[in-house]
């Protein structure tokens, strides 16, 4: 497997307006998104217009736009908040996406040079993932590196990267216990690597700065478990979460990878974690069981399409989860709602499992 | 925000190994990090030779008399005429823990032009606990600046035991011979600033050249099996050991750790010679890889030892097939548990006080 070209106009760049004024946010960003298509959501709780500067080849979606589109058939799936962005998901043509929180600005690396977040993505996303063995380089399809003494040659060509995390220097993503018990705590190390989280390793994804096959991962990555008191902090969500979760089962299952490390973005500081802590309480309570469950999911062999995969994860949320706490029986139900959204509204089909190789 | 606590130096609880064939002027650039230790030096090949260690050094030799004495008949499971013989050290040594080097391996400097204190990183990273049971995005939660990210359960934070720091090379890199040939002026420079868990369920290509353990938690898995004179393999001494230990700790619930130290690996071995070394572990890996994938370890393998018995008889059983080699390996797994037991008999590796992790 070769590296793939991707076009900018494959890409197209969502993000959720959860502050009314974009205009530092995307001047910041200028240099590495004006080349792009932009897609702005709105978050539907905003009441101010937004202000967004000049120059850019953007669409908007406000709450008209979800209540039009979505209309009344889909009661579970709520887009306020941080979930505002799936319906940019949703609406986008392009295959690839890249997601990043409006809270964010582009990052200097170790060097003191400007990172190009959305180059890094597109490059994760272009070349294969190792699942199956974990190179001890890390990337080796990174520039200046390779798969190491003792790499099957096998498995050498790798698998599609279907979704790409990044990560973020000043305010990483901690959850409140964690950064109220800091709160000078700053990421300040610059790691300068990129690697495949191995098939059936779990971890926690963070959507503050992320970037996805729209085709193979995006009937995964929608609003499903929403907190009661979910706000507009992310200590006071973990809806990116159970997204993460799913995509690396479905992936697994598929034959897919998923990628960590680089891009980092610059996090700005905002709230305040101990205040937080009320709220997010409930999250940090819902991952002892969430990250078992995944832990056990097993998928059939006639699941082999994204949109299956999930199908037979609802069922298995229903069976399993939803009697422990109501919030899984919500997210069971918006699950199936934006499947069946997913399959009216977005395009494409959803992958078909990838021959091994 | 509270200062660090000095890392404690184990110089009483950790012994240096470090096989030789040609001599170990290399211990001068490691002198000041080195000199509170305790080295174990294997010399292979000709035992008639005289190793020169530096001055200074507290430490025990042993060459290939020295092996067949202490061993008798069941030397016959110590490479002649490879690194691997490297293990023998592990054998004989009474500490804690281990950290092995080869002698082609040089202190590196950090981003900063500091020298980097190579032991001083692994027994950090013996020391904190390993995550194998979910994925960190910030890496080793329990490095300075760091921690668990959002997401992550508590009930997991506590972290089991480390059993292997894995450390890696700045300059040369560890090639195969195909990539060596195709690349024969790849450097690696990039210094990635990150320790990490390896996944339970997730097998890795072990280097044995710049590699920290726990003796008393994992010894016996670290046999580095049959290479060099006489067999048909070479260059896979460290592979074999590796997935071995990585099948065990995920058996016994304990960790694996990749990432920093750094070391400056110097020299580039001839890429012709070690194609016909390797050439059989190319085909036969892709036998391997399936086979560890697979391994099943019985709930009754409740310590390092048994656990290893056990996979001696999977290797035989289902890898005599590939290649007789095996079987003789097999063999040799057996005379290593053999030879271990007899010379650490207090039973030093601990049963773990739940049974192995599910």
């Amino acid at each position: 497997m070769s590296q793939t070209n991707i076009g900018d106009d494959e890409v197209d760049i969502v993000i959720g307006a959860l502050h009314a004024d974009l205009t530092s946010f995307l001047n910041e960003w200028r240099p590495l998104f004006s080349r792009f298509h932009l897609i702005i959501v709105k978050d539907p709780d905003l009441r101010e217009e937004l202000k967004i500067p000049e120059g850019f080849n953007l669409h908007v979606y406000t709450k008209s736009d979800i209540d039009r589109v979505v209309g009344s058939s889909y009661t579970a799936i709520n887009f306020s908040g941080y979930s505002c962005r799936y319906f940019g998901y949703l609406m986008s043509r392009k295959k690839y996406i890249f997601s990043v929180d409006d809270d964010c600005i582009p990052a200097k690396d170790d060097k003191g040079l400007s990172v190009d977040a959305v180059d890094q993505h597109i490059t994760n996303l272009a070349t294969p993932a190792t699942p199956f063995f974990f190179n001890t380089l890390y990337d080796p399809f990174r520039k200046g590196t390779d798969f190491v003494r003792g790499y099957p040659f096998s498995l050498r060509s790798g698998v599609t990267c279907a979704l790409s995390c990044g990560l973020w220097l000043n305010l990483a993503d901690h959850d409140a216990p964690t950064q109220a018990l800091k709160p000078g705590h700053r990421n300040s190390r610059y790691v300068d690597a990129v690697l495949t989280v191995p098939a059936r390793a779990l971890m926690p994804v963070s959507g503050v700065n992320i970037a996805f096959n729209r085709e193979l991962a995006g009937p995964a990555l929608f609003p499903g478990l929403r907190l009661a008191a979910e706000g507009k902090l992310r200590w006071e969500t973990v809806e990116d979460i159970w997204c993460g979760l799913c995509v690396k089962v479905v992936c697994d299952h598929l034959g897919l990878g998923v990628k960590t490390g680089l891009p980092y973005v610059w996090r700005n500081d905002r709230g305040n974690a101990i205040e937080s802590l009320k709220k997010e309480w409930e999250g940090v309570k819902l991952m002892e069981e969430v990250v078992p469950f995944f832990q056990s999911v097993r998928l059939s062999q006639a699941a082999v399409t994204t949109e299956d995969c999930m199908l037979e994860i609802v069922a298995l949320v229903k069976e399993r989860l939803a009697t422990l706490d109501p919030v899984f029986a919500r997210a069971a139900q918006a699950m199936a709602d934006w499947i069946k959204l997913w399959k009216a509204v977005g395009s494409g089909s959803g992958s078909s499992r990838p021959s091994n190789g | 925000m509270a200062g660090t606590p000095a890392t404690p130096l184990l110089k009483d609880e950790l012994d240096i190994v470090i096989p030789t064939i040609r001599n170990l002027d290399f211990l001068e650039m490691w002198r000041p990090f080195f000199q509170q230790y305790h080295l174990i030096i294997v010399q292979d090949g000709d035992p008639s030779k005289t190793i020169r260690v530096p001055d200074g050094f507290d430490y025990e030799l042993y060459n290939r008399n020295d092996i067949n004495r202490i061993l008798g008949p069941k030397a016959s499971c110590i490479s002649f005429k490879d690194s691997a013989c490297r293990c023998f050290g592990y054998l004989v040594s009474k500490k804690k823990y281990i950290y092995t080097i080869d002698d082609d391996c040089f202190v590196a400097k950090d981003p900063s032009g500091k020298d980097i204190n190579a032991l001083e990183q692994h027994i950090k990273n013996l020391l904190a606990p390993s995550t194998p049971f979910f994925f960190n995005t910030l890496y080793d939660p329990y490095r300075d600046g760091a921690d668990f990210v959002r997401g992550y359960p508590f009930s997991l934070r506590e972290g089991v035991p480390t059993a292997v720091s894995h450390g890696l090379w700045l300059n040369i890199p560890d090639y195969d011979a195909p990539t060596q040939l195709v690349k024969p002026r790849e450097r690696n420079t990039r210094y990635v600033d990150a320790v990490m868990t390896i996944p339970k369920g997730t097998l890795f290509p072990m280097c044995g050249m710049n590699l920290g353990f726990n003796r008393e938690l994992i010894g016996p898995a670290m046999y580095f099996g049959l290479m060099g004179d006489g067999q048909p393999i070479g260059r896979y001494d460290d592979m074999w050991a590796g997935w071995c230990t990585k099948i065990i700790c995920d058996h016994m619930g304990l960790g694996i750790k990749t990432g920093l130290p750094y070391i400056w690996h110097s020299k580039a071995s001839n890429p012709f010679v070690n194609l016909k070394k390797e050439y059989k572990g190319i085909y036969w890996q892709e036998e391997l890889i399936p086979f560890f994938q697979s391994v099943i370890l019985p709930k009754e393998c409740t310590t390092v030892q048994k656990c290893y018995i056990e996979l001696s008889k999977q290797v035989r059983a289902k890898l005599g097939k590939v290649d007789e080699y095996f079987i003789k390996l097999a063999d040799a797994m057996v005379t290593w548990i053999e030879a271990w037991d007899e010379l650490n008999p207090s039973g030093a590796s601990a049963e773990v006080r739940n049974g192995p992790a599910k």
